[in-house]
């Protein structure tokens, strides 16, 4: 039986900044089902933290209900965490983001707990431009209860007992982009090269970043009929820019040749490296990304890569005029005036 | 990269380090998991059909498995794997029903063996129960070889020899003791179909350095003596130290190998008093195990590297001291060493020298114009793989075939001249002919998560052998020092192994690219990367890019996606991880399964 994953490593495991080998980013063994692409964006979220030198500590894992939501329980064990109530993420991600800007929030959801019980919570947290990183692993079904058709199920498409979509799906992208989204995405489990960098670059965006990631159901939606088994989006897949992400303290080398690239400059001063592979690009243009992906999906594609980057959108507390210093670190001198100025207040209602 | 071929064995037994480190190929994790189950017999049996000598080599191997251990390149200590071995010969039951049968009618061939050491009986392990006659001389008045001679009973007792060299000799070796062959050409006459010579190298180097020639080498007590010498010369009882006759109470050792550290050990036993090993190199580079350096320091003996002996003093024709000069190990860029005196010297009295700086094969008795060829160094020539000499019917092994090595390497020799006879009798090449075997990978899934094997890897420290007490150790000549592991320690021990020889096996056309595999893979051994003309490259897109030069590499065909799938052998703990998740059972967990152990031997 080995349901624990052995603590011996590799002996020239790389260490990053913190002195820290990418197994201190490792949370539980996951549970999930052997293949699910739940797993490899786990994989992919500790490769990124560990390659931005994030100290665990400094982030906040939140989710809701579902596969996906527990699969931040697979990473980052030292970090903070909150598995909430279905669909109610983002409530929780506000109220705590607004106690405690100073965290990293990574929130996983999926396509029932986003697009279906959370559809309403998701509208607003994007509406809020809320600075965090809201990842949705989309496997079109509901895996936890044994694959019903979810609502970003192509329409058209048999679930695993026959079962036919009869509704218009739901894109989740195109709703971060009618919505405000400062930074949306889209990639899919099985590829680590695109993904990992859109995760730093998510990371280190200030403002609402939003990815939709494509994560196959090994058990429930892998079948042939299927538009998001891996067969499926191995034939499928198409991306309009490949993206490589160039951190602040780095000397530039990226694996997109610069000459033909784009580069997009972070809040944080890291830059976004973005070679066009498709002439009517434009990661500036949200209504255009909605078009292209629109374009795509009627051909029968999958379109990936990054969408849509607002780098010096406002984020909440921007738009808000928040204190810099985080709600929960003032003290009780600085939240509480004191009688003098209380006195004065009460005198002028007098 | 080329696809690794899974079509044969190489690639499976290569990732076996320890198994493929021993020269004779001994499957070590089927008899260490045998070990762990208290399946004490059939562990030996393993070991007896592949070595020959488990309890001996359970005790005195060279061990040149354990330095492969792939549990020294992810922690610091290889598994105790000899220290195993001697547990099963220790708790075995009776084996008499498990040997194999010998036929009575006999294929009519008949074969001369000349010698009784390790490669020799090998030789006639192999052929007995094929039917062949075996006609062994050994000039000794038993049988053994260096074994007998040259190691001490506190390493390894005579009970042991005894037993296990009694196995051979009872399958109906016909035994000429006290025999010494003086002609091969003579022999020749003999109408031998075949002739085996494994008589070692037997003679041990003089230094003759100033004062060497007034020495008396054939005293009955001599001062000087050579180390193999001597060290027959005690083990056969021939040199004893009476009241009349004192042993020499201050001895130096001269040579840095396991000969020296026996000659020490040996001469503190029989009363010296003061025991000083001087050797030219440096301690680390002393060609002696670390463990048996290790345990003559424990019983008080002093090891002074880096001294060169330049005479012996003479005085009244007593041998009273031994000039040394002091000396650094220099190395040139290609690794060649040369040693450079300080200018520094050391007069080490003493009463005694014992010599065991090397010892050299002897062909006297091999009349040059008989057809058989030498080389520079005065050893036959012989073809690599087939052992056979110039002469067709003539075949070497073991220390006279490449001289001085160690008892395992004798008994793979063995094994391969074993086979070159049989075919060779049979008028077939011993080459040409000989077949490779055939080999088996058998899944060891038991279910979701049950394997047929302790998958669970953790982090064990290496348990170390009970000894009797180093005080009692030098009083008695004959009692063995080390107590073997007690069954606790033993399976304590036995679950450090890490099962290499059960196989990650890959399965291309199952693969759905879901990555599991590689994201669970707890040693980062597993690479998907994209195809690309330069090697470098590809490693560039590993996980671990660092490769350990000396393993190899499983590299897949391509899958659907293009990309391919290479694992990196090195650390892989074989604990299974990627084959539980991986959904379509591309990959399993497969036990090799050699059918045919000596071929592999090449």
């Amino acid at each position: 039986m080995s349901f624990i994953k052995s603590t011996f490593r590799h002996p020239r495991l790389p260490v990053n900044d913190l002195g820290l080998t990418y197994r201190d980013y490792e949370g539980a063994l996951s549970t999930l089902c052997a293949g699910c692409g739940h797993d490899s964006i786990t994989s992919a979220i500790i490769q990124a933290c560990h390659e931005l030198s994030i100290q665990p500590s400094e982030v906040a894992k939140l989710s809701g209900i579902g596969c996906s939501s527990k699969a931040p329980n697979y990473f980052l064990n030292k970090a903070h965490g909150f598995n909430s109530v279905h669909g109610r993420m983002p409530s929780v991600a506000t109220g705590a983001n607004l106690a405690n800007q100073d965290l990293l929030y990574l929130a996983m959801s999926g396509d029932g707990d986003s697009a279906s019980i959370g559809f309403g919570q998701f509208a607003h947290v994007v509406r809020r431009q809320l600075n965090m990183v809201y990842m949705v692993a989309n496997n079109g079904v509901y895996g936890l209860t044994k694959g019903q058709l979810a609502a970003t199920a192509d329409k058209g498409v048999k679930n695993k007992a026959g079962d036919l979509s009869l509704f218009t799906d739901i894109d989740l992208c195109v709703m971060a982009l009618q919505l405000g989204a400062s930074f949306v995405a889209r990639s899919f489990s099985g590829d680590k090269q695109q993904l990992v960098p859109l995760l730093k670059a998510a990371m280190s965006h200030k403002g609402f970043a939003f990815i939709d990631i494509v994560s196959p159901c090994v058990t429930f939606n892998n079948h042939s009929g299927s538009t998001r088994s891996y067969d499926y989006v191995h034939d499928h897949i198409t991306t309009a820019a490949v993206t490589d992400f160039v951190p602040v303290k780095k000397e530039i080398t990226s694996s997109c040749d610069s000459g033909e690239s784009e580069d997009v400059c972070l809040h944080d001063g890291s830059i976004m490296r973005i070679k066009k592979l498709q002439t009517d690009y434009d990661c500036s243009n949200a209504s255009q990304a909605i078009v292209d992906i629109e374009k795509h999906k009627k051909a029968g594609d999958i379109l990936t890569g990054l969408f849509y980057l607002e780098p010096t959108a406002s984020d909440f507390h921007e738009i808000n005029d928040t204190n810099d210093m985080p709600l929960n670190k003032l003290t009780q001198d600085s939240l509480c005036p004191g009688s003098r100025v209380l006195t004065g207040i009460n005198d002028s209602f007098r | 990269m080329k696809k690794t071929d899974t079509d044969n064995y190489q690639h499976f037994l290569n990732v076996v380090d320890c198994q493929q480190a021993c020269p004779a190929h001994t499957p070590v994790p089927e008899y260490i998991r045998l070990i762990a189950e208290k399946r004490y017999t059939e562990a030996y049996l393993v070991n007896w059909e592949s070595n020959v000598f488990p309890g001996i080599l359970g005790r005195v191997c060279d061990r040149p498995c354990e330095p492969a251990c792939r549990r020294a390149r992810v922690e610091e200590t290889p598994v105790a794997i000899c220290r195993l071995k001697r547990v099963a010969a220790d708790n075995k039951d009776d084996i008499s029903a498990f040997l194999p049968k010998i036929p009575h009618k006999k294929n009519g061939k008949r074969i001369a063996l000349i010698g009784a050491g390790p490669a020799s009986m090998t030789v006639a392990r192999d052929l007995l129960p094929l039917g062949y006659d075996v006609v062994m001389f050994e000039r000794d008045a038993k049988a053994g070889g260096m074994m007998r001679s040259q190691i001490p009973a506190f390493r390894l007792p005579e009970t042991v020899l005894d037993e296990e060299l009694n196995y051979i000799i009872n399958m109906g070796l016909e035994c000429h003791f006290g025999e010494e062959i003086t002609s091969l050409d003579k022999l020749l006459q003999a109408n031998f179909d075949a002739i085996f010579v494994g008589t070692g190298a037997p003679n041990g180097r003089w230094l003759k350095i100033p004062g060497h020639d007034q020495l008396d080498c054939n005293a009955t007590h001599p001062q000087i003596d050579t180390g193999i010498n001597w060290l027959a010369k005690v083990s056969f009882e021939h040199l004893k130290y009476e009241d009349e006759n004192p042993a020499p109470k201050r001895v130096v050792v001269l040579g840095g190998g396991n000969t020296a550290m026996d000659c020490c050990r040996t001469a503190k036993r029989l009363g010296a008093e003061e025991v000083t090993v001087l050797v030219r190199s440096s301690f680390a580079a002393m060609k002696a195990s670390p463990w048996e350096k290790e345990d003559a320091a424990a019983e008080g003996i002093t090891i002074m590297p880096n001294y060169n002996p330049l005479e012996y003093k003479i005085e009244n024709g007593q041998l009273v001291a031994v000039l040394f000069e002091q000396v650094e190990s220099v190395y040139d860029k290609a690794g060649n060493r040369s040693l450079q005196a300080t200018g520094e010297t050391l007069l080490v009295e003493c009463d005694q020298v014992l010599v065991a700086v090397g010892q050299d094969t002897a062909f006297e008795w091999i009349e040059r114009d008989i057809g058989i060829k030498f080389n520079q160094w005065g050893n036959p020539k012989v073809k690599s793989q087939s052992l056979q000499s110039s002469l067709p019917d003539v075949f070497f092994g073991g220390d006279a075939a490449f001289g001085p090595k160690n008892i395992i390497s004798a008994v793979a020799n063995g094994h391969q001249v074993a086979i070159s006879i049989d075919l060779y009798c049979q008028n077939a090449d011993p080459i040409e002919d000989r077949s490779d075997t055939s080999f088996n990978l058998v899944s060891q899934k038991m279910g979701i998560h049950e394997w047929s094997y302790q998958s669970g890897i953790d982090h064990q420290v290496r348990n170390l052998v009970p000894h009797i007490s180093w005080d009692e150790a030098v009083k008695t000549l004959s009692a063995e020092v080390e107590l073997g592991f007690d069954e606790k320690l033993a399976l304590a021990e036995a679950s450090r192994c890490l099962n290499c020889d059960v196989h990650t096996v890959f399965t291309e056309s199952t693969c759905i690219e879901c990555s599991a595999c590689e994201d669970v893979c707890p040693m980062d051994c597993i690479n998907f990367v994209e195809e690309q003309v330069d090697d470098e490259q590809m490693v560039k897109q590993f996980h671990v890019p660092e490769l350990n030069e000396e393993q190899s590499l499983l590299v897949s065909a391509p899958l659907r996606t293009g990309h391919i799938m290479v694992k990196d052998e090195d650390v892989c703990l074989h604990c299974g991880l990627c084959a539980e998740r991986c959904p379509t059972g591309a990959w399993d967990m497969k036990k090799l399964t050699i059918n045919h152990i000596n071929a592999t031997i090449k």
